[in-house]
């Protein structure tokens, strides 16, 4: 596609090396996903031009920011880019709409789709114009700086763990507006993060970089239903399925459907037909061959065994299992895997201890 | 006051304003390199703009004088431009004046860039703002205090300067004679009242300066 992200960056540190080569699509939500250290906000960074990379190349589309093989380097006021760092970093001797006016100013006109009063409105500070930043809580400031990198009509916006300074509370507030602008925005937003649950909630691909390197890339859903991970990311492990709500019954659960079938969960506030994520961790399913009879485990959905892998967790299975064409993975021990004689195309029940939904 | 006294005021004020002004315009240049550079060169070029601070007066003056000479540097290229030379002139006191301050106007400046940070800049750069741009448009701004205590306090070792005005300006009433150096020919001539006027008057300049300094940059760190 032609509005692809293309980056390859090659950049030594004194402990560190980042050895990067992604292709990412140009529209969505991609989350860059790993532990401290992983390379993931020097990833971003170079994207930006922030660092630059001695062998490196970034394209947006057609338009080429970095290609060093002919020195060609654009300094990062000359890419049309918007840049959301972990804390605000809102200009202190400016106000709220000082701040936000500092890009659009200096972004050329002619491709800025974006007014302020819209984007002030949509992440809901129109009341805070006139404010100076010191009088705002710190979720209010980060959502000044995101509406602040938009309109600097960018061509992507680089968003640094935006939540990660943040207290739970501060980041409650601020995920609605996120996944509008996901819902909103026609730009590729690449979201750095360390947080299994942002990446979750907010991501349609994901790449999980691990010591400077990319490990995996893809849509989330075939990332996350990968059973060949490394270890770093086992405990976590689980998928994502997309749920859609479909009926709240009179015992106070809601019934979500998806393809592959249904689950119940407490009552939720949406109304029938709203989208929800949920996310359903390996350890919280278990596996059985036959239908439970005597079980207060209420989802239990029929499955195929895809596959299996040892995880990093000792005497543990990894087991990918079909749910009609969405995936979901299962941890159990190897006892219990040997003693079911788990193996590829076998039919099972899998039971659901705990689904997280997201939003 | 007579008006010998009054031209020594006048001219004093009108040294250390000309002084200032020049200083900000070349100290900051020089604050802003040495606050970001990453050079090997930073610690000899911070050390030439502190030598003021503890050289004595005299030795400073001696070497500008010795330069501003016929027959020093910068003695040789005044003449052969056709401005004559600088030593026991207004602008030879100018010149004189801004080597000797630099220090109390750059240590500020450059105390208070650092404490921006990089932060600041590379979020402007991602706001298109050219290194320029950012600079005037934020850096500046953000270093406001540290432009304030360098300007207050450059003015006022201007107006407190002695042994340097005397190596390189002389004693030439209206020309070259300063409050400081009118204090000092009113004690040998043993005329303790004007001297007493002129000197409480410093006295109370200097106290009203660093007042200001604390009362509205309470802010301000690191100082000099």
């Amino acid at each position: 596609m032609s509005g692809d992200i293309k980056a390859r960056f090659r950049l030594a540190r004194k402990d560190f090396t980042l050895d990067a080569d992604l292709t990412l699509p140009g529209s969505g939500v991609t989350a860059l996903f790993g532990h401290s250290g992983s390379g993931k906000t020097t990833c971003l960074r170079a994207l930006a031009g922030l660092e630059r990379a001695s062998d490196g190349y970034v394209a947006i589309g057609d338009e080429v920011w970095q290609d060093e093989s002919r020195s060609l380097f654009v300094p990062p006021h000359r890419r049309a880019l918007g840049v959301v760092f972990q804390e605000a970093s809102l200009f202190p001797h400016l106000s709220v709409r000082g701040n936000m006016e500092f890009g659009q100013k200096r972004a050329s006109t002619a491709t800025n789709g974006f007014a302020l009063p819209e984007i002030a409105e949509l992440l809901g500070i129109d009341h805070l114009l006139d404010r100076a930043p010191a009088q705002l809580s710190g979720g209010e400031r980060q959502r000044v700086a995101i509406a602040r990198a938009l309109l600097a009509a960018p061509r992507i916006l680089l968003m640094d763990e935006p939540l990660a300074a943040l207290d739970l509370m501060r980041k409650l507030e601020i995920l609605p507006y996120l996944e509008r602008l996901h819902r909103e925005l026609a730009i590729p937003v690449i979201y750095v993060s360390h947080s299994p649950d942002e990446v979750a909630r907010l991501a349609d691909h994901l790449v999980l970089l691990d010591e400077g390197r990319v490990v995996a890339s893809g849509p989330l859903k075939q990332v996350l239903s990968r059973i060949d991970l490394p270890a770093a990311f086992a405990d976590d492990a689980g998928v994502v399925i997309e749920t859609k709500v479909a009926a709240h019954e009179a015992d106070d659960l809601t019934r979500l459907e998806f393809p592959g079938g249904a689950i119940f969960v407490s009552r939720r506030g949406e109304p029938v037909g709203t989208l929800l994520r949920c996310r359903i961790h390996a350890r919280d399913v278990s596996l059985a061959l036959l239908p439970p009879l005597k079980t207060s485990i209420l989802n239990c959905l029929d499955a195929t065994v895809v596959d299996l892998a040892p995880t990093d967790i000792p005497g543990h299975v990894l087991v990918r299992l079909d749910l009609g064409g969405e995936p979901l993975l299962a941890r159990i021990t190897r006892r219990s895997a040997d003693n079911l004689q788990i193996r590829p195309g076998l039919p099972i029940q899998a039971q659901i201890k705990s689904v997280a939904l997201l939003g | 006051m007579e008006a010998h006294d009054l031209a020594a005021v006048w001219l004093t004020l009108k040294l250390a304003s000309v002084v200032t002004l020049l200083l900000l315009v070349f100290g900051t240049p020089i604050a802003w390199w040495l606050a970001r550079t990453r050079s090997r060169l930073k610690g000899t070029v911070g050390a030439i703009v502190a030598l003021p601070l503890v050289l004595p007066p005299t030795v400073l003056g001696f070497y500008l004088l010795v330069m501003m000479g016929p027959n020093g540097p910068i003695g040789q290229m005044t003449q052969a431009l056709g401005l004559g030379l600088l030593p026991f002139t207004f602008p030879g006191l100018v010149i004189a004046s801004v080597f000797y301050s630099l220090p109390f106007v750059v240590q500020p400046i450059q105390n208070a860039f650092e404490a921006i940070g990089e932060r600041p800049l590379e979020v402007a750069a991602t706001l298109r703002a050219s290194p320029w741009d950012a600079f005037w448009s934020v850096a500046v701004p953000l270093a406001r205090p540290g432009f304030l205590s360098g300007a207050i306090l450059g003015f006022a070792h201007t107006v407190g300067e002695f042994g340097i005005v005397l190596m390189i300006g002389g004693n030439i009433p209206g020309r070259t004679r300063v409050v400081s150096v009118q204090i000092y020919d009113h004690v040998e001539a043993l005329e303790y009242t004007q001297a007493h006027w002129l000197a409480g008057g410093m006295v109370l300049f200097s106290f009203l300066v660093l007042l200001a300094l604390y009362t509205f940059n309470p802010a301000r760190k690191n100082m000099a």
